[in-house]
Formats: C-alpha cells, structure tokens, sequence
C-alpha cells in the first residue's frame, strides 16, 4: 500500500512545465489587482502594469501551452484529465489574448472589459494549474 | 462585453482590408457642423500606413495653370518653412519625441507607424535656400544652422529670428541677405519637453511683433500617459519675445500643430490633430480661430461638448466650456501647415487658407497626404476644401511624400515641406514662373 501511494503522487507534468504553469496565476493575478487599482484609483499607472503582467502570462501560459502539445504525443494523455487541463490552458490562453487587445486601448477604453476578462482569465489559470498539478504520472488519473 | 468572435474577424479585416471598404459614403464631414458618428473601437484600431516610394519621373498633381517644382531634395527631414523678407527660404529640418515604451501596444504600433515615416536621420538643422536671380530655381542652398534640437517654428520679428526646438525658443541674430548664423542662437525660454509624444513646437508673431505664439502638443492620445504628464501640454502660450514671459493664451487644444495670424487683423487661427481611435470618422481634425482664454475640450471632449469616455476622471464642468471649433478638415487628415493666401496665388485661390496635411494611419482607407486650399468669404470659411497638391499618395498603398508645413511666399508662390521625399516644393500659377 505505502509503496502505490507514493507511486500515486508523482507528478506527469516535467518540472519546466510545472515552473510555466505555475507563473501563470501570479501574473494574471497580478493584472487583475492592478486593473482593480486602477479602477478605484484612476491612476493611470496600474492599468500600463496590467498591460505588462498579461503580456508575462502570455508567455508563460504560451509556454506551458507548447509543453502540453508535446505531452499529447504521449499516447497515455489523449484522453481524460490531461485532456481537460490542455483546453482549460488554451482557453486560458486565448482569453488572455483578448484581454491583451482589450488593454491596448487608451486609458479607461480598456474598462470595464478589461476588469472582467481578469477576472475571468485568472480563474481559467487557477482552474488550469489545479488540474495540472493533479495529473498522476502513468496516465492513472 | 463587447466579445464576441465577429467583431474581431471585423476589426481584422479592416486592418486587412486597405482600400475601398465601403466608407465612402459618410466621407463628407468638411465644414463648421460635421457628421458625428457613434464612437468606434473595435479590438484593434484600425491601421493603414502606407510605406514610402521613390517619386521616379513623377510630380505632384497641382491645378491647371500652376506648375510644381523641387526647390530642395536630399533634405534631412523638412517640416517647417519661413519665407525672409528678401526671398530667402529658411527650412526647419528635424524630428523629435523621446516618449518611452509605455505598454506592450507601443511596440507594435510604434513599429507599425514607423514603415510610413522616413529613415533619415532628424537634421536638427536649418537650411536657408535663395535664389538670387529670381527665375525660381532656388541654386544656392546653405545650413544656416545647426545642432538645434528638433527646430519647428520659425519666426522673423525685426532683425530677431526665433526657432522653437522641441524643448526651448532660441533667438537668432539675423540681417538681410544672411547665409548663416552669426553665431549659436541664445535661449528666450525653455519650453514643455519631457516625453514628447506630440514634440513639434509650431509658432507665429503677433501682428504687433511684441508676442510670440507657440503651439504646444498633448504628451498622449487621450492621457494614456496620466494627467500628470499633461501639465502645460495641449495648449498655445503666448510668449513675451523680449523677456521669455509666458502665459496659456488657449487650452484644451490637444496638438497644434501650426499657427497662423489672419492678414490685416489680430486673428490668431490654428490647424489641431484630434485624438484617435474612435473609429474612421471621429474626431475631426480642424482648423479654428482661437480665443483668447478659450479652452477647446481635449482631453475631456470633443467637438464642444462631446464627452470621451475614455478620460477619467471626467469635468463636467470643464466640457461644458468647450468651445466648438470653426472649421471641420475630415478626421485623420493630420493638417500640419496652415497659412494664409494672397491675391498672387490665382484668381481662385486668392482668398482662403492653404492646409498641408500630412494623413492617416488610423483607419481603413487613406485620407489626407495632401495640401488642401479652403476658400474663404468676408474673413471666414466659405466652403469645402478644394485639392491644391494632390498625387501624394499612389493606388499601391504607398505614398510617395506627405506634406508638412505651407508657406505662401509674397511674391506668389506656395511653399510646401515635404518629410518622406526629402523635398521642398514650390507651386506658382504659371505666369508667376
């Protein structure tokens, strides 16, 4: 018994992959208190950090996104969970794309769009990253 | 939300898409009362800048009657010209601006906006062009002077030459039939410079020669900078010439990008670029008389009392002030020369404003690179812009030079910058040859 358990916990994801994915709510997160700030502040600044944060979760949900891609090549992961965590990603992706063109508006022409992808784009993140980090190695998930 | 998979598709195809998207028809917007649509902003602007091309055996297209002809090439990007009162033309070369990377977009933008504009390196320079025997081909050609800062505005009060640099009015001795400077010009007073964004410092005398105006450019769109940055910016000052003193003598006027005082009268009118992004028909830009005091909406609103929702927070009370500006030019059409005509210039064109407009990037289908002739009746606008230098632009989306500053020369003739080409043009009805 003792031995499956600690078969059960180890983790499919290749620690680069974990690293990218994990980036991804910090940086979302990150937008979303800024676009947040800036909406009850009106200062200018917090909605320019919050173009930059969505650009870095980009690039690290982009990253991971690759990651994955490669991990469906592993015939054991074409279905089921590992399945799941790619669209949720990639929809969390692509969310996060719009919101980058949203915030490419001037000033307050990113709001309140803005405002609501955030929040819709980090809860995309968490819900991948949950998934992720819950995909047993072997394909027993 | 606007989200939805359709409106992207739009807004790419009308990126895609550079000519003939059916906007036609809502193109007439020339006039003291404009169509006003609905603000428009899809998820990307929309973006048209057509890339330079070599001009070859071609020339601009003038009236009948009129000829063109390069009075200067191989400039380091002319911008401003000055007429002196021995014929001599002076030629503000240069290009100016130290905005940084605010957001991801300015990388991408600012390199989309870059394929439209030149190479050249900014001059920083003035060139002063004569020609002496008067059959104007302009032979002689000499820098007047240089290591200036991104010159802009010219003016001549008495022996005083004034050039407005991106961040300060200098003065120049000068005497007639000068070929150069006599020496490094001394500063009257420093002028707003940080960031830049709309860096170009277009001026003109008062009729009395006591005050010098200077047209000073908003550091943002629409304050996608902060406000802060927006202290003593989109606004004319009227500068004591002798001491440097200095007050706002109009705000709210987000680029003025030149001036001009209406002959015979203590008139000051202006050329504006309005904001962008709106949408192909919004905001006009315009050409206005300008109030002493008057305060012309940006950033609050636009057209009088227009309000834009991107600005927060929002001045009731200051849009209600906006004054509405004289004279619709077309939205985009960037107007960057204004000057007033002579009898000289033609029967036609005898009375009336010429407008170099250097044109869009912010929409579908081209408007502007061109100069433009608005007819003028009993001291006002009198109707619709008439085509004075066309051939600008070509049917490949590619433009072979974009107007910059008009300068009616006295002894009839019309002065044209010209900052793709390199060029300085001169178009003369055919018996002033």
């Amino acid at each position: 018994m003792t031995a499956t358990t600690h078969r059960n916990y180890r983790n499919a994801l290749h620690p680069l992959h974990a690293v990218l994915l994990a980036g991804t709510i910090p940086l979302f997160l990150g937008a979303l208190l800024s676009d947040y700030a800036y909406s009850s502040t009106y200062n200018i600044q917090w909605t320019l950090f919050a173009s930059w944060l969505i650009a870095g979760g980009l690039v690290f949900a982009g990253l991971a996104l690759l990651c994955a891609i490669i991990g469906l090549f592993r015939a054991d992961r074409r279905r089921g969970r590992y399945l799941a965590y790619f669209v949720l990603l990639l929809v969390a992706w692509g969310a996060g794309f719009f919101n980058a063109l949203v915030h490419a508006r001037d000033a307050w022409g990113s709001m309140p769009t803005g405002l609501i992808l955030s929040i819709v784009v980090t809860v995309l993140a968490c819900a991948a990253t949950w998934i992720g980090f819950s995909l047993r190695a072997g394909g027993k998930a | 939300m606007k989200i939805s998979n359709t409106f992207l598709v739009t807004a790419i195809s009308a990126v895609l898409s550079a000519y003939g998207n059916g906007a036609a028809a809502n193109e007439h917007q020339y006039g003291p009362d404009p169509e006003l649509p609905e603000p428009h902003r899809g998820l990307l602007p929309d973006m048209t800048v057509p890339e330079p091309a070599e001009w070859g055996e071609q020339q601009p297209t003038v009236p009948d009657g009129y000829t063109i002809t390069a009075i200067a090439t191989d400039l380091k990007i002319p911008r401003q010209t000055l007429v002196l009162p021995n014929g001599d033309i002076l030629v503000a070369e240069g290009s100016g601006g130290n905005a940084p990377l605010a957001k991801p977009k300015d990388v991408i933008a600012g390199y989309m906006k870059s394929k439209g504009s030149t190479s050249v390196k900014s001059g920083d320079r003035l060139t002063l062009l004569r020609d002496a025997d008067e059959d104007g081909n302009y032979e002689e050609q000499t820098v007047f002077a240089k290591n200036l800062n991104a010159p802009y505005g010219l003016a001549l009060i008495d022996n005083n030459l004034y050039v407005a640099n991106q961040d300060s009015l200098v003065r120049f001795d000068y005497e007639e039939g000068q070929t150069q400077a006599s020496g490094p010009p001394e500063e009257v007073t420093k002028l707003p410079s940080r960031i830049n964004h709309h860096w170009t410092k277009a001026m003109t005398a008062g009729p009395d020669g006591r005050f010098l105006y200077v047209g000073i450019g908003s550091n943002s769109n629409i304050t996608e900078r902060g406000m802060e940055a927006e202290v003593n910016r989109a606004e004319i000052w009227q500068i004591d010439a002798q001491t440097g003193a200095h007050k706002p003598y109009a705000t709210g006027l987000r680029n003025p990008t030149d001036l001009a005082f209406q002959p015979g009268t203590d008139q000051l009118w202006t050329v504006v670029n309005e904001r962008d992004e709106l949408g192909p028909h919004l905001v006009p830009d315009y050409l206005t008389t300008v109030q002493e005091g008057g305060f012309y909406g940006w950033p609050y609103s636009y057209w009088g009392e227009h309000v834009d929702p991107r600005v927060r927070p929002q001045k009731p009370e200051k849009v209600k002030s906006a004054i509405v500006p004289d004279y619709s030019l077309g939205s985009h059409v960037a107007p960057l020369g204004l000057d007033f005509s002579i009898p000289e210039m033609g029967d036609e064109f005898a009375e009336g404003v010429f407008i170099g407009e250097h044109g869009s990037w912010n929409r579908a289908n081209p408007v502007g690179y061109k100069v433009v002739f608005i007819p003028f009746s009993d001291g006002r606008p009198s109707g619709d812009p008439v085509d004075f230098v066309t051939g600008f632009l070509s049917g490949d989306d590619k433009t072979r030079g974009r107007p910059v500053g008009v300068t009616v020369d006295p002894s009839g003739a019309l002065i044209v910058a010209d900052d793709v080409s390199h060029v300085v043009w001169r178009v003369a009805p055919k018996e002033n040859q």
